[in-house]
């Protein structure tokens, strides 16, 4: 699952909680952690899954820099996306805040923060999540 | 007061601050101003900016997660009620505590709701909060105060206005607690020294209206209805925690009501990062439980424009040196800090039309 990704509205909503509290699904059976919601383990094909909260800290572990924005964050360039390898060995696509490009590397150690990803418009409703920034 | 058989206490407390800053000097410069005398007059040498991604939810949410790390034995399904004060919410109709309870994990059988009264909204939730766990309707509750404080591009408020705030767990007074509340006093009347109607954007003020018949009258007023119901005197409190609106307010009502400066400077932040609005004096609190020892008396008095004041006599419990370490400081905060310049200032606050 890429957080930042700006789906209608039912759809974040429904995806909110795992978004703000970095929700994962454990299998019960062989015990693989996934970032979004599963009800079949693909590992070994299990139906038994649990919730599960993600650790909030991790390290970079790719990154690239966006210099020409899509239109929904016009004007809000450069900014940092990067895969994040949680404390658990989990990926996912997030943003890195609070920082330059200059100021990261691979391995820099990253925690989560509650950021607003984005908004259907100026009347519409905003969408919240977790982004993450450097541990100094 | 007499809180009965279930004082009220905090196990937890947290706070958020953006990175980001403005030097008043930059600010100055943008408006043909003299920085020594703007500086001279506030005592405030630079204001804290919401990042472009960050608004009142956000911080209230993150000072939330803060708080919650402090308070480990408390579940968040445990949490029976969330108030949050604030006059800067991303919504004019839709509760930014709903948004906190999803972000904790709370249960859906809570109470939610957000709150209004100027720059002392924060402390209104938190005596909602208080009086729910004193009466045993709730055995958890948290209340947060927190604002991305907003001002006119050039009125003297946009030298103070910032942003941040924090959070509080409360509930019955234990050996988990860290500081307990033993009295709480407010007052309120019909001042109109700071407003924002309905569908404007930026609030507007009095001037020099906004000192003596509004934030002096009622922090003064508030203070001594506590000491004197209560039966104390300035030399009672270890620490003295008005709202912050500028640099030296704070100080002047300190003297005025026959506190030290030393008693004050502890929870002084505003000239490090200006005014959170409804998170100023909590952010106070915040910072002065960062480095209280067990056994010191605390009075928090907040004010909000409109008017009104909300005093509050904590005192703190053996706890809470064993949980400052759990949690980012205020001075954390503080210390971590990114300069913008003016036009970025404007672009992160969303003071340019049309973006």
């Amino acid at each position: 699952m890429s957080i930042m990704s700006v789906p209608k509205a039912p759809r974040i909503w429904q995806l909110a909680e795992r978004r703000y509290r970095l929700i994962g699904t454990q299998c019960l059976k062989c015990g693989r952690v996934f970032i979004g919601p599963r009800k079949i383990c693909p590992q070994c094909g299990s139906r038994e899954l649990r919730d599960i909260e993600l650790p909030k800290r991790g390290k970079i572990y790719s990154y690239t820099v966006v210099r020409n924005p899509p239109v929904e964050r016009e004007k809000q360039g450069p900014y940092i996306i990067a895969i994040v390898e949680l404390e658990n060995g989990c990926k996912l696509t997030t943003e890195i805040v609070d920082c330059s490009p200059e100021e990261i590397d691979i391995g820099t150690v990253v925690e989560a923060v509650f950021r607003k990803i984005g908004e259907e418009d100026k009347t519409g409703v905003i969408y919240y999540g977790c982004k993450f920034r450097p541990v100094k | 007061m007499n809180f009965g058989e279930r004082i009220p206490a905090i196990y937890g407390w947290g706070s958020y601050i953006p990175i980001y800053r403005i030097k008043l000097d930059d600010i100055a410069k943008a408006w043909g101003e003299d920085p020594v005398v703007v500086k001279k007059g506030l005592e405030v040498e630079e204001i804290s900016v919401r990042g472009p991604d960050e608004d009142q939810v956000t911080i209230a949410i993150n000072a939330a997660w803060n708080a919650l790390k402090r308070a480990p034995e408390v579940n968040p399904k445990d949490i029976g009620a969330i108030y949050v004060g604030s006059e800067s919410k991303p919504y004019a109709v839709k509760p930014t505590a709903t948004i906190v309870a999803a972000a904790i994990g709370a249960s859906v059988t809570i109470r939610a709701a957000d709150y209004e009264f100027a720059c002392k909204a924060g402390t209104e939730a938190l005596i909602s909060v208080i009086a729910q766990v004193a009466s045993g309707m709730i055995k958890y509750g948290l209340a947060i105060g927190a604002d991305t404080s907003q001002s006119w591009p050039g009125d003297v408020l946009e030298y103070t206005a910032s942003a941040g705030g924090s959070a509080f767990i409360i509930g019955p007074k234990s050996t988990s607690s860290v500081a307990y509340f033993e009295a709480q006093y407010s007052v309120a009347t019909d001042t109109p020294d700071f407003w924002r109607r309905d569908e404007i954007k930026y609030p507007r003020h009095m001037g020099r209206f906004t000192g003596e018949p509004a934030y002096f009258k009622h922090i003064t007023l508030a203070a001594k209805e506590l000491m004197e119901r209560e039966g104390f005197k300035p030399s009672d409190f270890d620490y003295f925690i008005p709202h912050q609106p500028n640099g030296t307010f704070p100080i002047r009502v300190a003297l005025k009501l026959g506190f030290k400066i030393e008693q004050v400077k502890p929870g002084l932040l505003s000239p490090l990062v200006g005014n959170f609005y409804s998170g100023s004096s909590l952010t106070g609190l915040s910072r002065v439980l960062d480095i209280a020892k067990p056994g010191q008396r605390i009075l928090l008095v907040s004010y909000g424009s409109g008017a009104g004041a909300d005093a509050f006599s904590i005192v703190t419990q053996e706890a809470i040196e064993e949980k400052k370490r759990l949690a980012p400081t205020v001075d954390y905060y503080v210390n971590r800090k990114k300069y913008i310049d003016y036009a970025t200032y404007l672009r992160f606050s969303n003071k340019i039309y049309g973006l």
